[in-house]
C-alpha cells in the first residue's frame, strides 16, 4: 500500500495549481541560465578554431601543403611561394604546388614524390577521390572549377566518356616513344598511359593440377566443365571493377554474335554452380580457398596477385601460393590526364613526363601492382618471378565498352541471376 | 494538454530573449548549409542538365522493373529489420535500465563496438560464421537472413541505449504500484510500461529504420546479387554507370520516401507525447534478485555475447591466428609500412581518428542538444518540421551528399578538399542520434516535478541545473559516444569525399584489405581488432564524464 500511496503522491500535485507562481520566480533568475547559454555559444564559436588546428596537424603529418586553392581561383604562380615555403622545401625558386587527384589504390614509395620536388621545384599534393568510377564522376562535376590540375588513373574502361567529357588539355610527352603503341588510346594524347594490368583467373595451386586433383583449367571455356563445378568465384560487374573487366574479357572472347555468344558462357557457369561476390576483397580473402577460410579455388583477381602473395607472406615463400591462368586475361590500362582549367600547364607537363620517367615507372609495380608503360623500365625479380604477362590479353574498343556497359551489366545480371 | 503549454512557457526565460532564437538558428544554419545546400545543389546540377528538367530520368526509373524491386526491397527490409532489432534489444534495454551486475559499463561499451566496424570486415566475419564454407551447417550468404541479422547486429545497441536511456530514469515504482493492483506482469508491461517507453521505441525505430533503409555495404556483401536497396542502386548508377540524373532521381525518391515515413513519425510521436516522473537511473536499479531475474540478465547477456560477440571474436581470434600459431606478429608488423605509401601508419591513422572523432563529437552534441531543445520544449508544425528535417541526413543518400559537398563548397571559400569537411560530414550524421536520445528524456521530465521544486522555493535556474541538468546531461552523454563511434567508423558521405592524405582507422583497413598476401589480411583484422578496442575505450571515457553535480548515473 505505501507503494501506491507514494507513486499517487507524486503523480499528484496539481499542474496549474503553482504554475504562475513558478513563471514569476523563473522570470527573475533567467539572466543566470543566460550565461549558460552564452557559455553554450562561446563553446560553439571555439569549435571551427579547434577544428582548423586540428586538420592543420594532420596536413603538416602527411607533407602536404597548407589548405590547397583550386587552380582556377587565380591561383598564379607568384603566390605559391609562401605556401611552399612553410613547408621548409628546397630547391627552385619559384616552386609550385601541384594537385594531383587519384583513387584511393594510388601509391608510390615514399620518396618518390621528394624526387620529383627536389628536381623541378614542383610540389605534389594527392588527393584521394574513393574508386576509379567515383574519381571520374567527381572530376566530371567539378569540370568548370577543376579540384586537381593532374588527374591520374583513369582506366580503358571508363576512358571514353572521359574524352567525351572535354576534361584534358592534350600533351605528348617524349617520353610517350618508349611506350608501346598499343596502350597509347588517344591519338590526340589527351591521356598518356601510365601503367597496366590484368585481370586474370587465379588459382589455389595445392586445390587443382596435383595428382588426383583435377588440372589446371587452360581458358575460359574449359570453366564451364562439370570437374570446375561450383569452384569459381567471380565479382560482381556492377560493383566491382576486376568484375567488370572479366564480364569484358568474355565478351571479348566469345563475342555477341555466333552460335555461343558471352550469354551462352555465363549461363553455362551459372549452371555449373558459380559464386558471385559483391567486391573483391570479399571474393578474394573470404571465398577463394588459398587466401583465407573460402573453399573455391578459382577466382578473378589481377596476373600480379601471386606476386603480392609472395611479397606479403608471413614466412618467406619459395614459389607462389597461387598461380595466374593467362589465357582470358583483360587488359586495363591507367591513364593521366592535364585537367583542362589549370593555370598550371607547365608543372603539369613535368609531373607526366616524370610519371614517364624509369624513377616513377620502376617504383610502380611493387606498390601498385601494376605493369610500367615505358618498355625500357625494368621488373623488380619479385615481378619477373611470380607475376605472368598474358601473351594474347583480351581487350575491347573504349567506345564500345561505353556505348554498352550498362545493357552489358544488366543482361549479365538477368543471365547469372540465381 | 496544458504540459504543452507549461514546457512552451518554460523555455522563455530558460534563455534571453536574444539568445533564445539562436537555439533555433545555430541548428538551423548548420542542416541548412551542410545538408540542404549541398543537397540541392547536386540534385540541381543532375537534374537540370543543361539547364532544362530532366523528366526522363524520372521516366526511365519508374519504367524499369529492377528499380521499382529494388524500391520495394528496400522498404520492407527496412521495416523487417527495424521490427527485429527492436524484439532483439527490448529485453537487453531493460536488463541495463533495471540491473546492477558486475561490468555493465563494460558490457555497455562493449555492445557499441559493432557499430564502427566497416561492413568489409563484419561482412567477412558473417561469412565465416553462416558463408557456404562457415561455421554453421547451413549457408545463409545470400539470403535475406544474412542481412537481417547483420542489421540487428550494427543496431543492437541503438536500441539499447535509447530506450534503455529513458527506461532507467522511469519509476519503477509505477510498474510495482500496478502489479500490486493485481495487474500480471505481461498486462503490466502493456499498458504501463509500453506506453511510457513510447518516445523513445519510437525514436530508436526510426533510427533503426533510416539506418537500414539506406543499408549499402552489407547489402552488397551478404545479399548476393538478388538484393538491392535503392542506396545500392544510387551508387551503381553513379559509380559503374556515371548515370547522374538517373541517380539524382533515385536519390529524390529515396527522399521522398524517407520524409514520407519521418512524417508518420512525427504523427505517431506527437500522439505519444506524456511527461512523466523521470529519477536518476541509479535510483532504479538494483542488483537482480532471485534465480528469475539472475537468468534473465545472463539470458540477455548470453545473447549479446553469442550474436555481437561471436562474430568479433572471430576477428580478434584471426588477428592472432598467424601460420606459427597464436602470436602477435600481425600487430608488430603493422608499423612496417616497408617504404610504400600504399600502407597507412597505424598512428597516424588512430590520431586522424580521434580528432575526427572528437570534433564530430562535440559539434554533434551541442548542434543536438540544441536542436533537442527546439523540438521537445517548441510546439506546432514549426517545430515538427524541423524535427523532420533534422532526421533526413541519415535518410539520405552517402553519394549525394558527398557529391553535393564537391558541387556546393567550391565558392567563397574552397573547402571542396578542406579535411574540415570530414568531421563535418560525420555530425551530420551524428546529431539526428543525438536529438533522438536526448529528445525523449527532454519531452518526458514532467513539469509538476519542476513546479514542485519552484514551490519548495528553488529558483528556476537551479530547478534546471538539478532537475533537468543530469538527466539531460546523462542522455546527451549517450548521444556523444554514438557520435564518436559514427565518426570512428567513418559513417555516411565521407567516402564520396576528396580528402589528402589523412588516413583514419577504417581507410587503413581499407588499403590493407585492398591487397593480397595472407600478411595484409592478418594485419587488416589487427587493425580491426584495435578499432574495437579504441572504440570501447573512448565510449567508456565519454560516458565517465561528469557535468557539474550531476552525480552518478
Amino acid at each position: 500500500m505505501t507503494i501506491l500511496e507514494e507513486s499517487d503522491r507524486t503523480r499528484s500535485p496539481g499542474t496549474t495549481r503553482h504554475r504562475g507562481r513558478g513563471r514569476e520566480r523563473r522570470r527573475g533568475h533567467g539572466k543566470r541560465i543566460g550565461r549558460a547559454g552564452l557559455l553554450l555559444i562561446f563553446v560553439l564559436l571555439l569549435l571551427p578554431l579547434s577544428l582548423l588546428s586540428a586538420c592543420g596537424d594532420g596536413e603538416e603529418d602527411a607533407g602536404d601543403q597548407a589548405a590547397v586553392t583550386a587552380p582556377a581561383e587565380n591561383g598564379t604562380e607568384e603566390t605559391e611561394p609562401t605556401t611552399q615555403a612553410a613547408d621548409g622545401d628546397v630547391g627552385d625558386e619559384n616552386p609550385e604546388n601541384l594537385v594531383l587527384m587519384t583513387h584511393d589504390s594510388f601509391a608510390l614509395s615514399e620518396g618518390t614524390l621528394t624526387s620529383f620536388e627536389e628536381q623541378t621545384g614542383i610540389h605534389v599534393q594527392v588527393l584521394q577521390a574513393g574508386d576509379a568510377g567515383a574519381m571520374l564522376n567527381q572530376a566530371i562535376l567539378t569540370k568548370d572549377n577543376p579540384l586537381a590540375d593532374v588527374i591520374f588513373g583513369v582506366d580503358n574502361t571508363f576512358l571514353s566518356r572521359a574524352l567525351e567529357a572535354d576534361l584534358f588539355v592534350p600533351y605528348e610527352s617524349e617520353l610517350l616513344d618508349a611506350v608501346p603503341e598499343d596502350l597509347r588510346l588517344d591519338e590526340k594524347n589527351r591521356v598518356t598511359p601510365i601503367d597496366f594490368g590484368y585481370v586474370s583467373l587465379n588459382y589455389d595451386k595445392s586445390a587443382l593440377g596435383g595428382p588426383g586433383q583435377p588440372p589446371v583449367p587452360e581458358n575460359l571455356a574449359e570453366l564451364t566443365a562439370p570437374e570446375y563445378r561450383g569452384m569459381l568465384v567471380v565479382e560482381n560487374p556492377a560493383t566491382s571493377s576486376p568484375g567488370l573487366a572479366f564480364l569484358l574479357a568474355t565478351i571479348a572472347e566469345f563475342g555477341e554474335e555466333g552460335d555461343y555468344t558471352w550469354q551462352d558462357y555465363w549461363a553455362e557457369l551459372a549452371a555449373n554452380d558459380l559464386l558471385v561476390a559483391g567486391g573483391w576483397e570479399e571474393a578474394y580473402y573470404s571465398h577463394f580457398s588459398a587466401a583465407g577460410e573460402g573453399d573455391r579455388p578459382l577466382v578473378v583477381s589481377y596476373a600480379s596477385s601471386p606476386a603480392a602473395e609472395v611479397i606479403f607472406a608471413e614466412q618467406e615463400l619459395e614459389e607462389a601460393p597461387t598461380g595466374v591462368i593467362t589465357d582470358g586475361s583483360f587488359r586495363q590500362i591507367e591513364f593521366a590526364g592535364i585537367l583542362s582549367g589549370t593555370e598550371k600547364e607547365q608543372a603539369a607537363r613535368e609531373l607526366i613526363d616524370f610519371m614517364l620517367s624509369l624513377e616513377f615507372q620502376e617504383d610502380i609495380p611493387l606498390n601498385m601492382f601494376v605493369f610500367p608503360a615505358n618498355e625500357n623500365a625494368e621488373l623488380p625479380p619479385e615481378f619477373v618471378q611470380f607475376a605472368e604477362l598474358p601473351s594474347e590479353p583480351l581487350t575491347l574498343d573504349i567506345v564500345d565498352i561505353e556505348a554498352n556497359r550498362e545493357k552489358w551489366i544488366e543482361e549479365w545480371t538477368g543471365i547469372v541471376l540465381d | 494538454m496544458p504540459e504543452t503549454g507549461g514546457r512552451g512557457r518554460f523555455l522563455r526565460p530558460l534563455l534571453g530573449p536574444l539568445l533564445r532564437p539562436l537555439l533555433f538558428l545555430i541548428p538551423a544554419g548548420f542542416l541548412g548549409l551542410l545538408f540542404l545546400y549541398p543537397l540541392g545543389s547536386i540534385l540541381a546540377v543532375s537534374l537540370f542538365p543543361g539547364g532544362d528538367f530532366d523528366y526522363a530520368a524520372f521516366a526511365d526509373i519508374l519504367q524499369r522493373p529492377a528499380l521499382r524491386g529494388a524500391a520495394w526491397f528496400t522498404l520492407w527490409q527496412a521495416v523487417l529489420s527495424t521490427l527485429l532489432t527492436l524484439a532483439a534489444a527490448m529485453p537487453a534495454a531493460y536488463v541495463f535500465a533495471r540491473y546492477d551486475f558486475p561490468g555493465k559499463s563494460l558490457a555497455r561499451a562493449a555492445i557499441t563496438v559493432p557499430f564502427v566496424l566497416p561492413t568489409v570486415v563484419v561482412g567477412s566475419a558473417f561469412l565465416a560464421l553462416l558463408g557456404p564454407s562457415g561455421a554453421l551447417p547451413v549457408d545463409l550468404s545470400r539470403s535475406i537472413w544474412a542481412i537481417l541479422a547483420a542489421h540487428v547486429f550494427y543496431n543492437y545497441a541503438v536500441v539499447v541505449r535509447t530506450v534503455g536511456g529513458l527506461w532507467a530514469h522511469l519509476d519503477p515504482r509505477v510498474e510495482e504500484a500496478a502489479r500490486v493492483l493485481g495487474a500480471g506482469r505481461l498486462r503490466t508491461f502493456w499498458e504501463v510500461t509500453l506506453p511510457r517507453l513510447r518516445p523513445a521505441i519510437a525514436a530508436a525505430g526510426a533510427i533503426v529504420f533510416l539506418f537500414t533503409f539506406t543499408s549499402f555495404g552489407v547489402i552488397i556483401i551478404l545479399g548476393g546479387l538478388r538484393y538491392a536497396t535503392i542506396e545500392v542502386e544510387i551508387y551503381r548508377q553513379t559509380v559503374s554507370y556515371l548515370n547522374l540524373s538517373v541517380a539524382a532521381a533515385l536519390a529524390v525518391l529515396q527522399l521522398a520516401a524517407v520524409s514520407l515515413i519521418l512524417l508518420l513519425y512525427a504523427r505517431y510521436q506527437e500522439r505519444g507525447i506524456r511527461q512523466q516522473q523521470l529519477r536518476p537511473a541509479e535510483e532504479n536499479s538494483r542488483r537482480p534478485r532471485g534465480p528469475l531475474e539472475w537468468g534473465f540478465l545472463a539470458a540477455n547477456l548470453g545473447f549479446a555475447a553469442v550474436f555481437l560477440g561471436g562474430p568479433l571474436l572471430i576477428l580478434i581470434e584471426r588477428s592472432v591466428n598467424t601460420a606459427e600459431g597464436y602470436a602477435l606478429t600481425y600487430y608488430r608488423s603493422l608499423g612496417e609500412t616497408g617504404g610504400t605509401t600504399l600502407f597507412a601508419p597505424p598512428g597516424e591513422a588512430l590520431r586522424n581518428s580521434l580528432l575526427f572523432g572528437v570534433t564530430a563529437m562535440l559539434i554533434a552534441v551541442v548542434i543536438g542538444v540544441m536542436a533537442a531543445v527546439v523540438v521537445s520544449y517548441g510546439r506546432g508544425p514549426m517545430a515538427r518540421g524541423f524535427d523532420m528535417l533534422l532526421m533526413l541526413p541519415l535518410g539520405t543518400s552517402a553519394v549525394t551528399i558527398g557529391f553535393g559537398f564537391l558541387v556546393a563548397f567550391d565558392y567563397p571559400v574552397d573547402l571542396r578538399t578542406s579535411p574540415v569537411l570530414i568531421p563535418l560530414a560525420h555530425s551530420l550524421v551524428a546529431v539526428p542520434f543525438v536529438v533522438r536520445i536526448t529528445a525523449p528524456v527532454m519531452r518526458s521530465i514532467r513539469a509538476p516535478l519542476r513546479e514542485s521544486a519552484a514551490m519548495l522555493g528553488a529558483p528556476p535556474a537551479r530547478v534546471w541545473r538539478e532537475i533537468d541538468l543530469p538527466l539531460i546531461t546523462r542522455s546527451a552523454l549517450v548521444g556523444a559516444a554514438f557520435a564518436l563511434a559514427i565518426s570512428l567508423g567513418e559513417f555516411g558521405a565521407t567516402a564520396f569525399i576528396v580528402r589528402p592524405d589523412t588516413p583514419t582507422l577504417p581507410i587503413a583497413i581499407f588499403r590493407l584489405l585492398g591487397q593480397p598476401g595472407s600478411l595484409n589480411f592478418g594485419r587488416a583484422m589487427a587493425m580491426s581488432t584495435v578499432l574495437m578496442v579504441v572504440t570501447a575505450g573512448a565510449i567508456l571515457l565519454v560516458e565517465r564524464l561528469r557535468v557539474g553535480n550531476t552525480g552518478e548515473f
